[in-house]
This record gives structure tokens, sequence and C-alpha cells, in this order.
């Protein structure tokens, strides 16, 4: 199977083609063959996980050239792909995640006119995003990394009559587009420092380069990586991006391509081995992030942005863990995995509320829903103790780890990365069981007329099946220490080092303030009356709320002083520039002039014209070759 | 006397044989078939036929030819490998200038005049096109044109150059003066297209005399063979090979022998002039690498002026004047002659690579050709009656493009990408082919130019795309643009923006293929 893992991309590459030249023919049926692209591109994964399960260890890692793009010379570039435990675990999540929600997607989306079109830029999604985790290459992983970013744009942007969501997605294009630089500068070090941009050339030759050039790559990705996976200080468009559909949400903003910035810092493992300064720059990223993202999260209104903050907040542990060197990088993937279950199955969640709801997002005007929607309470719940990391529940197996590995090192490191990852529990805690307590319990607060009720089937059951995911899986995969020692042939085996506090130290702290922030949330927003309109805020609520006024630095930093420069730059040109050039110019017009005389429509003219050349051409011969 | 049957090689012969057969039976069934339209049908589908055998019998010949194997030599025509992959690509544009000949509009109108000999705007025109009349002619005509060309990659004496150079040019003249809408710009550009064609054959024709003088040979290889005896420069010599190549660059479309190419693609119907820039290029192409390698190469010193001065001079002036252009077509021509450039970039160093990458160039550069002018045949002047007129040329008339129709559109953008050499377009692959080819021969100067001149190159192509799909449709133009979806027309822009999208991703395979075609074999005895 690992030899047809290039039928995992081709299938829904071709299903989002079909659909896209179909039009309206194919209105139809065409999310039905969405979904099935979808689920047969998990089928080959599966089939590629049997196939790797089956070999030892040391040989579960395929690599197939597919073809040569450009043979031979100096730029010989093979199109590859690559099966290995790290990318068949990416292929697996993607492609199960992404076909429960190509599911819900069918119900959820079911009266919008333009389904057909959705279904095929999720595909694309889908394409693109396994191209980018299967990819042997830099460059092909380059290529992915902009089609989940082309897919991503269309989708945020999938109701563009509205202007803001039309504009929601040019931000979250143009953030990316200064990752996509860091990833393109990268990309430049990389063939200049090994002569070659594949993933085993530079892990064979990185260990040989200097650690000045090793930190350079390494900023680089973790510049790409900010930009992808919105970590600070590209974390603006996320929360705009909810303008998407939910199941977008779910998939694109939640359970993958967000966690694309943690799988190429995981994957360029070599580099970053050998740059420990760039590593310390990511754990602080992901560290900071993690908590700016919790503050954030505990201060919004609107159920879609308070579950984007809390996956900013989320994917900064998962790139704390990667920082943290290879004690931490098992740990970040299975923290992305039982996060892509769990989160996904809260969005699915929110949109369920939304769909019983009218799509209204303020939650407060929520509360009450368990007695109307049993189900999505439920595995909305169970998502809940997930995140907060109860045991025995998913996240408990995979952030307990993350934050015992934070504790992990000697002089200052530990305690600020350690104490971060340990505040950031406790606000997980306090945020997300505010916003569970708000939906579903307390009074109702509906608006007038609102009568929520549960919603189909199709979009319960891939709800429920994501929920026992966030339940089990991450107990299946800790038993005995079994997906660490999957991923060891590429992450390295990690020596056992102990934490400066000890583990069941850690463990205790950690369930405290997780049961002090549920409790916090519980007395002010489950038994107390929640205000319908967001009452006047001190200074820090006012901050979070605001996104830490990212958007107004932003413009302040840079787009204020970019629109100057390009003004300056503007009266420049006119002024100098266009000054040297209107002179070249009316160079170039005579010569266009001269030219157009020449092409008068005249048959004459344009005889003279070959003779005079053939004249110049036999004295060029005659006098050149002298 | 003696006479000995001369032994004939059929089979490397056949594609040519073929071809030019159909052409001849063609003649025959626009005197028997009477009804126009039967006639049409009958037309498509036998050239159809003609070509697609063709191409067969061309592909077996290929595989036959293993590693170079036999060649045949006779009647001045040498069918190797190198001669092979021009031919195919010649009946593959022919096979899709065939099917864009036929194609036809929402009202059924074709894009050839009904009646050739009726004077612009008369009554016989009016009466000839009431009655249904069509120049069905155009059919054979194209295979005489294919034929022609085909002979032209593979001949290796000079004198029967000439002789294929006319087969074909006389059959595009024609073809040329056709056009059902604005005849007298098509008439206009056939004989200027006439009077200038008959200028460079006299002067390639006074060329060969002075190489005939100076060596007494008319075959390539001898002619090769007499170059390398004479000791010294001998200006006879010069002179000949100066006119000889100047004929082919006149058919190349290179500066300064270009002033044809804006007239004629303009004035021609737009399926002749897609057939005309993708063929003639290739053909004339095939033609100067088999001079260049198997007659000329001793000159290389002297030759080497000619075309940087030439490559360079289409290079400047063809970008140039294509950003002033305000008419889709003459912007195309002018690109054309900026692509002849690029094509002489290549024999910069005359290298082995040169050889190789000139096939996949032409083949990538034809297949946007013929897509790009098979979408302008699509978009139509509509006027305030709604009657649907001739075709929108003008760049303003393309404005938002896009919105009336995406696909199409989308196929014309993925056309000009290619002939600016954007990643994953076959044009790209194309390009970085030849561009390396220069570099291993040293031309890296010229490549230099090469690639300023595409980044220019690059503007006007992107402010074609700009225009079609981030501009809006002028308020009140809402209605007078008409697009039309003929399914034969459709069926090779589909073709074309498939095949340039998949060479772009897919190229080694061809490129491994005319890697083989770059063997040559000089002819042992003249």
């Amino acid at each position: 199977m690992t030899s047809l893992i290039w039928l995992a991309i081709a299938l829904p590459l071709a299903s989002a083609a079909i659909l896209l030249c179909l039009g309206r023919r194919a209105d139809a049926w065409g999310h039905w063959m969405g979904v099935a692209a979808s689920g047969g591109a998990f089928l080959v994964g599966l089939g590629a996980l049997i196939e790797l399960l089956g070999k030892a260890a040391e040989d579960r890692a395929v690599d197939t050239t597919l073809y040569t793009f450009i043979p031979g010379g100096d730029l010989h570039v093979d199109v590859g792909l690559l099966a290995d435990p790290l990318s068949i675990t990416f292929v697996l999540l993607i492609t199960f995640v992404g076909t429960l929600i190509h599911v819900y997607s069918v119900a959820y989306m079911e009266h919008d006119p333009d389904r057909r079109r959705f279904f095929a830029y999720l595909n694309l999604f889908v394409a693109a995003m396994l191209l980018l985790v299967l990819a042997d290459s830099y460059l092909l992983l380059f290529v992915g990394w902009e089609g989940v970013g082309l897919a991503s744009y269309l989708l945020i942007g999938f109701w563009n009559q509205k202007r803001e969501y039309a504009t929601a997605a040019n931000k979250a294009f143009f953030v990316n587009r200064v990752g996509d630089i860091g990833l393109i500068i990268a990309m430049g070090l990389m063939f200049t420092s090994f002569g070659a941009l594949d993933f085993a050339t530079v892990a064979e030759q990185a260990p040989s380069a200097t650690t000045a050039q090793l930190t350079a790559i390494g900023l680089m990705l973790l510049v790409a990586a900010c930009g992808k996976s919105a970590q600070f200080p590209l974390q603006s468009w996320l929360g705009d991006a909810m303008a998407g559909p939910t199941p977008v949400s779910a998939l694109i903003h939640a359970a993958t391509m967000v966690t694309a910035g943690v799988y190429l810092i995981v994957r360029s493992a070599p580099i970053f081995d050998g740059a420990p300064d760039a590593r310390v720059v990511v754990a602080a990223v992901g560290a900071m992030t993690l908590l700016l993202g919790a503050f954030i999260g505990m201060a919004k209104d609107d159920i879609k942005k308070a579950l984007a903050a809390s996956t900013m907040s989320q994917i900064g542990y998962m790139m704390l863990a990667a920082g943290l060197g290879p004690i931490g990088y098992a740990f970040a993937i299975f923290h992305l995995v039982t996060h892509g279950f769990f989160k996904a199955g809260m969005f699915l969640g929110a949109g369920s509320v939304m769909h019983g709801m009218k799509d209204q997002v303020d939650m407060r005007r929520f509360g009450a829903l368990r007695g109307a929607m049993i189900v999505t309470w439920v595995t909305f719940g169970l998502g809940w103790l997930a995140i907060l990391g109860i045991p025995p529940f998913s996240g408990y197996f995979s952030k307990d780890k993350i934050i015992e590995a934070a504790f992990v090192g000697e002089g200052w490191q530990p305690w600020v990365f350690g104490g971060a990852a340990l505040i950031g529990a406790g606000l997980t805690a306090f945020y997300m069981s505010r916003l569970f307590f708000m939906t579903f319990h307390g009074k109702a607060r509906w608006t007038d007329d609102q009568h929520p009720h549960e919603s189909p089937a199709l979009m319960t059951v891939p709800m429920i099946i994501l929920a026992v995911g966030s339940a089990f899986l991450g107990l299946f995969l800790a038993v005995g220490d079994r997906f660490t020692h999957w991923l060891e042939p590429v992450t390295g085996h990690a020596e056992h080092h102990d934490p400066v506090l000890p583990i069941p130290v850690l463990i205790a702290a950690t369930l405290t303030l997780v049961v002090i922030g549920a409790g916090i949330a519980w007395v002010k927003y489950g038994r107390a009356d929640v205000p319908e309109e967001a009452p006047a805020a001190s200074l820090a609520t006012l901050t979070a709320r605001n996104d830490f006024f990212q958007d107004s630095v932003n413009r302040a930093v840079f787009q204020r002083p970019g629109q100057h420069l390009t003004r300056t730059l503007v009266y420049l040109d006119a002024a100098v520039v266009d000054g040297a050039v209107n002179k070249q110019a009316r160079g170039w017009a005579g010569l266009g002039e001269a030219s157009r005389r020449l092409q008068n429509g005249q048959v004459r003219t344009y005889a003279a014209t070959m003779l005079v050349g053939l004249v110049i051409l036999a004295a060029v011969i005659v006098v050149g070759g002298l | 006397m003696n006479f000995v049957t001369p032994e004939i090689a059929w089979a490397p012969l056949a594609p040519i044989i073929i071809v030019l057969g159909a052409a001849s039976i063609g003649v025959l069934i626009e005197a028997f078939v009477r009804t126009p339209a039967t006639r049409r049908s009958v037309q498509l589908v036998f050239g159809l036929v003609a070509l697609v055998a063709a191409l067969g019998t061309a592909i077996a010949q290929w595989v036959a030819l293993d590693g170079g194997g036999t060649v045949v030599q006779q009647f001045m025509l040498t069918v190797d490998r190198q001669a092979l992959a021009w031919q195919t690509l010649i009946v593959v544009f022919g096979i899709l200038g065939l099917i864009l000949f036929a194609s036809r509009t929402r009202a059924g109108e074709s894009a050839f005049t009904p009646l050739g000999s009726t004077a612009p705007g008369s009554i016989e025109e009016t009466l000839a096109r009431r009655r249904g009349f069509e120049v069905t002619e155009v059919f054979p005509l194209l295979l005489f044109a294919v034929g022609g060309m085909m002979l032209f990659t593979s001949v290796t004496d000079y004198i029967f150059l000439f002789v294929a150079l006319e087969v074909f040019s006389l059959a595009l003249y024609i073809m040329v003066a056709l056009a059902r809408r604005r005849r007298l710009m098509s008439q206009e550009a056939a004989l200027k297209y006439f009077l200038l064609g008959a200028f460079s054959s006299a002067l390639y024709l006074f060329g060969v005399a002075l190489i005939y003088g100076a060596t007494t040979q008319t075959s390539f290889a001898a002619v090769g063979r007499a170059i390398d005896v004479i000791s010294g420069r001998d200006a006879l010599l010069l002179a000949g090979v100066v006119l000889v190549l100047v004929g082919l660059l006149f058919k190349i479309g290179a500066v300064p022998f270009h002033s044809w190419t804006p007239d004629a693609y303009q004035g021609a119907p737009t399926p002749v002039t897609a057939f005309m820039g993708a063929a003639t290029k290739a053909a004339a192409t095939a033609a100067l690498v088999r001079i260049v390698y198997t007659s000329l190469y001793p000159l290389e010193w002297e030759m080497s002026w000619l075309f940087w001065a030439v490559a360079i001079a289409s290079m400047a002036l063809g970008t140039v004047l294509a950003l002033v252009q305000t008419n889709v077509k003459r912007m195309l021509a002018y690109s054309s002659v900026a692509h002849a450039g690029f094509i002489l970039v290549a024999f910069a160093g005359f290298t082995e690579e040169a050889v190789a990458a000139l096939p996949f160039y032409l083949l990538a550069y034809g297949l946007a050709t013929i897509g790009a002018f098979a979408v302008v045949s699509q978009v139509r002047e509509r006027s305030e009656d709604g009657a649907v007129g001739a075709e929108a040329v003008r760049l303003g008339q393309w404005a938002g493009l896009g919105k009336r129709s995406p696909l199409l559109a989308g196929a014309m953008a993925l056309f000009l990408l290619s002939f600016a050499g954007i990643p994953l377009t076959a044009g790209f692959i194309g390009k970085f082919e030849v561009f390396s080819a220069a570099v291993a021969g040293g031309g890296w100067p010229l490549v230099l130019i090469g690639v300023i001149a595409s980044a220019v190159a690059a503007f006007f192509y992107v402010r074609l795309v700009v225009l079609m799909f981030l501009t809006d449709i002028p308020e009140g133009a809402e209605d007078s643009i008409e697009v039309e979806d003929g399914p034969l027309a459709k069926l090779v822009i589909v073709v074309t923006a498939a095949a340039v999208l998949v060479l772009g991703i897919l190229p080694a395979g061809l490129l491994d293929v005319y890697a083989d075609a770059a063997q040559f074999l000089v002819l042992p005895n003249g």
C-alpha cells in the first residue's frame, strides 16, 4: 500500500477537479463523491499503516520517487512521497477526521446552493494537506503548504458575498504570506548549505553544518510555522478565519492545517538538533502563545472565536513540546492527534448548536441547551473533559506529558516553560468550562424566536465518533507508550530525564489547578446568572477581548509605516525614478515609434526592412568573423 | 542503357505519403461530393483519419528505428529519429488545427468565407452565404501544408528544401485569405504574406545558388564536407549562407524578418493563425536545426554572430512591441516574435542539448498557441440588435471575461502563463531546457537577456490575465460580448490546456524521448 500512497492524494484531487469542472451538473451527487474520495484516501492510509506495522521499526520509512520533475544537471528535482510513522499518523488523522467532517457537512451545508463547490474545496484541501505531510522534500512540502493556504483562503471566504468574510479570507492569506516567505528563505538557505532539499539529504548533511547556519534555517522554519499555525506574533488571522463555515473551522482551523507548523518543526528535527538556540525560541514562542490564547479565550463571547483562541493555545503547547527537542517531539505529535479529535468534535458541536440556534454564535444568548440537544451536550462534554485533561480522557495523557517534559532541564528554562504550561492548564480549565457552562447550563437566554433542536443523524454520528476518540484515544495510544514507540524511528529515542519537580507533584498540581479553574467557571457562569449583554469590562478583559490589540499593533507597527513607506516610495518613484524613466521612456517611445513607422502596413517598407536586416547581418558575419 | 529499379523504403516514407496522398484525394472529394454540409463532414473525418494514420505510422517508425537504427537516405530525404520527432509534432498540430477549422459558432458560422473568389461585401458573397456555400478546400489545403512541413523537417538537400518550403507556404498563403469576417484585412494580409514570402524564397534560392557556386554541391552533407575543405574565408560561401539562413529566419518570424507576422496573424482566420503559428515555427526550427548541425557546422564561429544578433533583436523588439499592442491577435503575434528569439537562444554554442530541448519547446509553445487562438475564436462581438459578429480582439473587450466564462478565461490564463514560462506549465520546462542548453554552450549573456525579456514579457501576459479576472465588465457593455461554445473548439481548448498542464508537471518522459531524438546521422554519401 505504501507504493500506492499517491492514490491518497490523487483521489481527493481528482474529485475536486471533477466537481469544479462539471459545475451544476454535479450538484445532485457531488457531495457524496467528495465523501467517497476522502474515505478512499483514508483506506489507502489504513493500508499503508498495516504494511508499516508489519515491518521492523527501523524499516518503517518507504520513500517512493513518483517521477523526476527536472532530470539531470545541477538541479535535479524528484517528486517523491515518504511514508513513515510520522507522515502516516498525519494521513490517518487528516483522512479520518476529514471524512467524518465531510459526512457532517453533507447535512450542515444542505441548504447552501453552493454545496458542491464547498466539497470541491474541501477535497482540494485534503489533497493538498496530504501532499504536505507525504512529501519527501521541502520543495514538494511547499507545494502542499501553498495548496492548503489556497484551500483555506477559498473556504474562509466561502461566503464572500459578505464583505467582512472576504476581508477575513484576505487577512489569513496575507499573514500566511509572511510565513511562506520564511519557508522560502529557509529552503534557499538549505539549498546553499546542503545542495538539496529532500529530507534524507538534509538529515544526512545537517550534522556537518555550522550552528549558525542551522540556527538561521531553524528560525526561518519557525517563521513559517508561526504563520501557518497561528503562533505569536502571526496569530491574528485565526480568529477572523472563523468566518468560514463551521466544518471548515473544525477540519482546517482546528484539527489539521493549523498543526502543519508543528509538523514542519518535528520533521526538521535534524536541523533543530544542531541548533539549540533556535529550539529555545520555538519553545518560547509556544509558551507565549499558549498563555496568550488562553487569555483571549477567557474573554470571548463568540463561541467559535473562543474555540479558535483555545486552538491557538493548544498549538502553543505542541510548539512548546517541539521546542524541547527529542524529549518533546513525540508528545507534540501525540497532543496534536488527541487535540485533532477533541477540538474537531467540539467545533462540530458548536456547529450543531449554531444549526439549532439559527447561526447564533453569542454564548450570552445560549444557556440551558442541555435539554434541547442531548447528543451535542454529551459529545461536547467528552471533548471538554478531554481538553481539561481529566483522567482518563485523551487530553490527560498528552498534555500532562508535555507539562512534565517542560519541567525537564537546567537553569531558568524548566521553571519558565513548565510554569507557563502549568498555569496554562488552569486557564484552559477556566475558559473551556466557561464556554461549556454558558452554552449548555444555566438559564435559557435565547432570543425570542429560537427553538433549539437536535441536529440530524448525519451530523450527530460524526460527533459521536469523534467524542469516542476524545474519550479513549489517549488511553489507547498511551498504554505501554505505544505511540511514542511508533514514532521513534522519526523522532529518535529520547533518554528519560527527571523533571525538576517529582512527577506525582506535577500531576497533583495540574489537576488542582484544573479543578480550581473549572470551579471558578461553575460559580461564575454555571450557577450564577450570565448577563445577556457583556458587562463593562476591566482593562485586562478588554485587552483580551480585543486579541491583545494585535490588530492595532499590526496596524501601528506594520500597516501605517508600510503605507507611509509605500507613499514615500510612490512619491520618490514619481519624482526621481519616473523622471529618469520618462526620459528613457521617451527613448523607448521613440524606438516604438520608429518600429511602428516601419510596421506601417506597406509591403515595400517590410521588404526594405528585410533587405536592410540582411545587409546588416551579412556585415555582422563578415566583420564578426574576422 | 541500363536502368536500375530504385529500391524505395516505403515504411519510413509512409507518414508523408499518407498525408500528401490524403491531400490529393481531398481535392477529389471537393469535386465529387456535391452537398456542402456533407462535404465538410467527409473532409473532416477523412482528414482526421489520414493524420491519425500518419501519426501512427510515424510512431511505429520511431519504434522501428531502435536507437538510431537504419535511416532512409533516398530522394534527398533522411528519416531519422530527429525527423520523426518533428513530424509527429507537426501532425499533432495538424490534427488540432483541423478540428479547429471545422468549429462553428452557435449560428452555424464557420471561420471561412463561403466563396473565396468573391469580392468582400459583393452581392455574390451574400448569395453564396445564403445558399450555404463553404470553402471546404481548407481541409485538403491544411493537409498539403502539413505534408509540406513534414517534408521540410526531413529533407537533406538545399534544392528539395525549397520545394518543401513552397509546398506548405502556398497552402498557407491561400488559407490566410479566407477569413469570413474582416475579409479585406484578410486578403491584404494574404497578399503581404505572399509577396514577402516570395521575396524571402528568392533570397533563399539565391543563397543556394551562391553556395552551389562555392562548393558545387547541394546536399547538406556534401556542402558540409566541402566547407570543411575550403580554407580561408570565401565571400561567396558566406553570402550564400547568410541568404539561406535569412530564408529560414523569415519563416520562424525573427527580427528583422518578422514584419509579416503581426499583419498575417491578425488578418488570417483565427483557426489558420493557430495552426500556422504553431506548425510553421516548428517546421522552420526543425529545418534550421538540420541545416546548422549537418551542413553549416564548420561555420559555427561566423554563424554564432548572426544567431546572437537576431536572437537579441527578436527578444527585445518582440517584447517591446507586444507591450504597446491593444489587439489580442497582434499581441500574440509579437509574442511569437519574442519566442522566435527564445528559440534562437538555444543555438548559442550549438550544443547537443539544444537539439533535445527544441522539440519540447516548440511543442509547449505550439500547444499554448493553438489553445490561445482557439480561445480568441470563441470571444465574439455582439451588436445592439443581438447579432453575433466578428471576434472581439480589442484588449478592452476582454475586461471581465473571467466573469462571463470562468473556464474559458481560466484556460486562456493557463496558456498565457505558459507563454510567460511560469512553473508547472509546459512553457516553463521548455524555457528552462532551452536556456540550460544555451548556458551549456557558453551563451550565458544571451540567457541573461532572455530572462530579462521573459520578465518584461510576463508583464503583458499577466496584464491580460488581470484584465480578464480582476477588472469588472465595463458599465453598459454587459451585452456587447458573446462567448461562443463550439464543441470542437472547446475540445481543442480542453486538450491543449490539459497537455500544457501535464507537460508542466510530468515532463520527464517526453524529455527523455527528445533526448533520444538528438542524434544526427550525417550522410556518408551525398
